[in-house]
């Protein structure tokens, strides 16, 4: 009983942010593995459908892209560098579409027992994540067929592609989601900057062709965002070795000296940023609900 | 109940407005904004106006009032789903609880991913539930069911498991939400106990219900609420009596 003089008195709802969600990260992991679970409830070949999608989608781009629309000839191994860009816009369009939502979608729970309310968006991004395996998978079974040669910085730049995107989602998922408890229109909105988000990085084209049209201060402007510079170190990463004598045009000069320590820096105060918005909205999340 | 208890729960002046119409959409939002900001964007309510309250350790209180007096506004700011506008609530050691049964059980899991997941949503650490996994499921009664969907569980069984991970969460301080005028009878008197049992154990306890002599039966002290105010507060068989009277007019 004396035992209990010793806690102190605290605040309850006043939580200390993301850092909350490292200490309940048993519920967190429950929360991942809840939504792994549900996905493929009631379907036969349940998680084997993950693989099946997105290698039926390489086929295509491969068939399709490749021989029929000849985009082989000026990118070698077309397929596999659409492929790589676009598994990462998969895995990041995922992430921060449900991120968005997920606070919204979790009101019953919010309005009625007190959690980090970061759990739900951070969540969402490691579901996202869970799901992006399986294509990588699918990716890496496609390089090798077409003569891939890992090195040490290509599965760096992997790595790091795959970082500077899952911070830019938790930052921009706790932006959105908070905000969407008082502005349904968030949502719509984010949908629209991911359709935007495939077209504004170099995933069906090259960087040299924007580097062409828009000289170097534009360039630098549209280097500058975090999703690009992800998606040229995949390139970097899975492309590279494959393509058959073109690699320099997997990434811009300096992609890893120059525009990878930007990406991490635009990602960081992206975080940071709404982890802010997120602290300031939460207050009044259960009654705004 | 002893001065000398440590204070589990202190509600110090708050006070709470909530926001009756709202707009949903930045459209609305900015046409109100460029028409000058006429007039308020929306009407408010005043649910809590400068409550002041004290719970000691081992205390059983029931926050007893009419629809609407704001008594599960004021569970919920003891539980940190809401913060007050003014004031300050502080609390000491874990605060957990039944606010709603199986807020937070899901469907399509099975029962003991459920046990799982609420037990961990209730802030049980992994050791804990695994110790305390079969004490749940024996006393929920749920026996072999425990692998099936909880979607075809039975409304008993389902709040007997809700209830069951929730008196096994052992926070300092229960919250319970107008929960036990569900179940049927011997599952009802074998909650009561567990209660009883808590409360002995010097656990603090808060109740919302509108069931006036179980409430008198498990707790102690009543505070009464009206229009977000506290009307009267005292020991639970006076201010059950001062409340029948009121409504006999």
């Amino acid at each position: 009983m004396t035992s209990l003089l010793d806690t102190p008195l605290v605040r309850p709802g006043i939580g200390q942010g993301l850092k909350d969600v490292f200490r309940r990260r048993y519920l967190l992991k429950l929360l991942v593995r809840k939504e792994i679970k549900l996905r493929y409830r009631g379907s036969v070949l349940g998680v084997i459908w993950s693989y099946v999608k997105p290698a039926i989608q390489f086929v295509v781009f491969y068939i399709a892209m490749g021989v029929f629309l000849g985009l082989n000839k000026n990118v070698g191994n077309y397929a596999v560098y659409l492929f790589s860009g676009i598994v990462l816009i998969n895995f990041f369009t995922e992430a921060l579409n449900n991120a968005a939502k997920s606070i919204v979608y979790n009101s019953g729970l919010i309005k009625k027992i007190f959690l980090p309310r970061e759990l739900f968006p951070v969540a969402s991004v490691f579901v996202s994540a869970a799901h992006f395996f399986p294509q990588l998978v699918v990716l890496l079974i496609g390089c090798l067929l077409t003569g891939w040669q890992p090195t040490p910085l290509g599965i760096f730049a992997g790595f790091a592609g795959f970082l500077v995107l899952a911070m830019l989602s938790v930052g921009l998922g706790l932006f959105f989601s908070s905000v969407n408890v008082y502005f349904r229109d968030s949502e719509n909105f984010v949908e629209m900057m991911l359709m935007v988000a495939t077209w504004v990085s170099p995933v069906m084209y090259q960087w040299t062709m924007v580097h062409e049209r828009l000289g170097d201060f534009w360039f630098a402007v549209y280097q500058s965002n975090p999703v690009t510079v992800g998606v040229e170190l995949f390139h970097y990463a899975f492309w590279s070795t494959t393509s058959g004598g073109d690699a320099a045009l997997a990434a811009p000069p300096q992609l890893f000296e120059l525009w990878l320590p930007v990406a991490l820096v635009v990602s960081a105060a992206v975080l940071a940023l709404g982890q802010f918005t997120f602290r300031k909205l939460e207050v009044k999340f259960a009654q705004e609900l | 109940m002893s001065e000398l208890s440590p204070i589990t729960v202190e509600i110090k002046g708050i006070s709470k407005q909530f926001v009756l119409r709202h707009t949903r959409s930045i459209k609305e939002a900015l046409i109100w904004f460029l028409k000058g900001r006429k007039g308020d964007l929306s009407a408010k309510f005043h649910a809590l106006r400068d409550v002041s309250l004290d719970i000691r350790q081992g205390e059983t209180v029931a926050l007893l009032g009419f629809n609407g007096s704001g008594k599960s506004t004021l569970l919920k700011h003891i539980s940190g789903v809401m913060t007050p506008d003014e004031g300050t609530v502080r609390t000491r050691g874990r605060v957990a609880g039944l606010i709603e049964v199986g807020a937070g059980f899901h469907p399509d899991l099975s029962g003991r991913d459920n046990v799982y997941l609420n037990a961990a949503i209730l802030g049980m650490s992994e050791t804990q539930i695994k110790e305390r996994f079969d004490s749940i499921v024996e006393f929920a009664e749920i026996g072999e069911f425990i692998d099936t969907e909880v979607r075809f569980y039975s409304s008993g069984m389902y709040l007997r498991l809700a209830f069951s991970v929730a008196v096994h969460s052992d926070p300092e301080v229960f919250l319970v939400d107008e929960i036990l005028a569900v179940g049927d009878e011997p599952f009802q008197k074998k909650c009561l106990d567990k209660i009883q049992e808590l409360v002995d154990a010097g656990q603090t306890l808060v109740v919302v219900s509108h069931d006036l002599d179980l409430v008198q039966r498990i707790c102690s002290r009543g505070v009464l609420l009206e229009h977000g105010r506290v009307l009267k507060d005292g020991p639970s068989h006076d201010v059950v009596e001062f409340l029948r009277s009121r409504t006999k007019g």
